[in-house]
């Protein structure tokens, strides 16, 4: 073959030449700068559509841009045309695998504005209700955790086991995911007949899927291997970016707002330990997130024991009318800090709502935090944070 | 007020002259800071007052709603009727737009929220992101919904919306395009409660009535 001008060879004629230009093309990608790899915006660790730009040097990411907004339905402003009680409606959607949670700050920032305050059967069940929601959310992650490492197997356990607390949650408000069970002023509701007994079954289930997890997932040294060390978030960076939540619990940050924040719904009542991990990697947020599960179990246990009796609902006006003013409400939720500053006019529906979502800062620290990972690692971070697209498109 | 919200309320005074006012608002603390002191503000949060957590960033616009929810009582339903004169919130303002943001210690569990004017004609604010890299998206996305310029940010791109979108959705003069495109039903499809009879019988009503009678 002549070695002049550009090289032409027959692949047909000279089987040598193919892998002569294997190895030339090798060469021109190795000398080559960086690639760009589009992750998303459909991925199964993006739990919807997050598309992150990422720039690689071979396996090694120089820089990942986030590109949200695929799921962006404009909630704040659609609340400055909704009245407070239809509110409720959006509000389910942000983070949808917990959305009862979602409720409650909403609602309580109103219950202050009105100076109303739920009687404390309501407020205790929608303590319950929270918990509930929290191990729904959780007990998904520590299956779905596995599978982003190649493991079947904890996923399914996850979905079987999440059945048992969406059927509790359904027989309760009528709804699997978006309850939209909270009222101005308490519940649409009371619990039905039996169902604190079968709420106490379905807890052994959630301690027993907790020891199933430890032992499947953190007990097996290919997960450790993948996840320990891998996308180490520092306490203080983490707080910076506004990561809340499990995720700064695992950076070793000992902060709960259900302990330490404005005393809400019936945690002040029961005894509660906070969880917290010193090293900030994947591995940590696993452990915390499990031990959170358990934890919340607990908590449930001890809910039903001292579940007082009396009505559901405080007196409140017909038509909903929200004094002048404005209230800042947070709440410690399955993903975060989520919380609500209400404006309200003294109309039916708020001047001006700003959703502060967990989801949204605790994904802002991405690109801070892929720099420099390996492209595998890059969906076990993604796991680990774990985040809810409608959390942070809202 | 926590007993912490108080400490911290007695705390603020290092905020010096930059502070215009401040009023307690339920749990929290509102301060108002001057406009050209609004990353001096965030320094002292995050050195003095140990508020290491940036919670969000956000605007508001205090213009009266557009009346799109028809005059009060009417059967149009489409939006809640919001009073038709400019009123501000807590620790005032003194013009239209507002940015405000949240910040808090996880150390010692407090927390206040800092608001600061922006000028209608010139809506210019001062970057948060060199005190607290997590402003960076919440600043991204007030710029959007807004128009809020942010001084100092390093990239003021679209977050949400597409790279080619006008306007500043948040603005209370930008209209919600899905009730321009189709008006709201109101209350055609809203039944009574069961137990209840019906506030105004229709004629219809009146004439089924009639018809049971016969």
């Amino acid at each position: 073959m002549s070695t002049t001008g550009t090289p032409t060879p027959d692949l047909r004629l000279d089987p040598g030449a193919l892998r002569h230009l294997a190895d030339a093309q090798m060469n021109v990608e190795l000398d080559t700068g960086d690639m760009i790899l589009n992750l998303g915006p459909q991925h199964p660790a993006t739990h919807g559509t997050l598309r992150l730009v990422v720039r690689l040097d071979g396996e090694r990411v120089i820089s990942a841009d986030p590109v949200i907004g695929y799921m962006h339905r404009g909630y704040e402003k659609l609340s400055e045309f909704r009245t407070y009680p239809q509110i409720t409606t959006l509000i389910n959607r942000i983070d949808w695998l917990s959305s009862f949670a979602n409720e409650v700050p909403f609602m309580d920032g109103a219950e202050q504005l009105m100076g109303v305050e739920a009687p404390r059967r309501a407020t205790y069940i929608r303590t319950v209700l929270t918990e509930l929601s929290r191990i729904a959310t959780f007990l998904l992650f520590l299956g779905e955790m596995g599978l982003q490492v190649g493991a079947l197997t904890p996923a399914f356990y996850g979905f079987r086991d999440r059945e048992h607390i969406l059927n509790l949650i359904e027989a309760t408000t009528g709804g699997r995911f978006h309850p939209n069970f909270n009222r101005i002023g308490g519940l649409k509701d009371d619990l039905p007949w039996g169902w604190i007994a079968e709420c106490r079954d379905a807890m052994k289930i959630v301690f027993d899927a907790c020891d199933t997890f430890e032992n499947l997932v953190l007990g097996n040294e290919i997960f450790a291997a993948r996840t320990r060390g891998i996308g180490i978030v520092p306490g203080e960076v983490g707080a910076e970016y506004g990561m809340s939540g499990s995720n700064l619990r695992a950076c070793g940050v000992d902060w709960d707002l259900r302990r330490d924040g404005r005393p809400y719904l019936a945690y002040p009542d029961i005894d509660f330990a906070v969880h917290t991990h010193p090293d900030g990697d994947s591995f940590s947020r696993y452990v915390v997130r499990l031990e959170e599960t358990r934890e919340s179990a607990r908590m449930v246990l001890q809910l039903l024991d001292a579940m007082p009796s009396g009505p559901i609902m405080a007196k409140v006006p017909r038509i909903i009318k929200v004094p002048e003013g404005e209230v800042w409400v947070e709440t410690e939720n399955p993903l975060g800090q989520m919380g609500y500053y209400v404006v309200s006019k003294g109309a039916t529906g708020p001047f001006r709502v700003k959703i502060r979502s967990a989801s949204f800062s605790n994904v802002s620290i991405l690109p801070w935090l892929l720099r420099g990972v390996y492209v595998p690692d890059v969906i076990t971070i993604l796991g680990s944070l774990y985040f809810i697209l409608g959390d942070i498109d809202r | 007020m926590r007993p912490v919200q108080q400490e911290l309320s007695d705390k603020l005074v290092v905020l010096g002259d930059a502070m215009l006012e401040s009023t307690p608002v339920f749990d929290d603390i509102v301060v108002r800071v001057r406009p050209d002191a609004w990353r001096h503000a965030a320094e002292v949060a995050k050195d003095e007052l140990e508020c290491d957590y940036l919670s969000f960033i956000s605007g508001i616009d205090w213009a009266p709603a557009p009346r799109e929810g028809g005059e009060e009582g009417s059967s149009d339903t489409s939006a809640p009727v919001q009073p038709t004169e400019m009123t501000f919130g807590a620790a005032g303002s003194a013009g239209r737009f507002q940015v405000f943001a949240h910040v808090q210690s996880t150390r010692r569990h407090w927390g206040f929220t800092l608001k600061s004017d922006v000028d209608e004609a010139d809506p210019r604010v001062e970057s948060w992101v060199s005190v607290y890299p997590g402003a960076d998206w919440h600043e991204r996305e007030c710029w959007e919904m807004y128009g809020f310029v942010f001084d100092g940010h390093p990239s003021l791109r679209h977050l949400y919306l597409p790279m080619a979108f006008e306007g500043h959705p948040l603005r209370k003069d930008f209209p919600l395009l899905a009730r321009v495109v189709k008006p709201w039903p109101g209350l055609v499809d809203v039944e009574p409660m069961p137990g209840e009879p019906a506030s105004e019988p229709t004629a219809a009503d009146a004439a089924a009535e009639a018809g049971d009678a016969s």
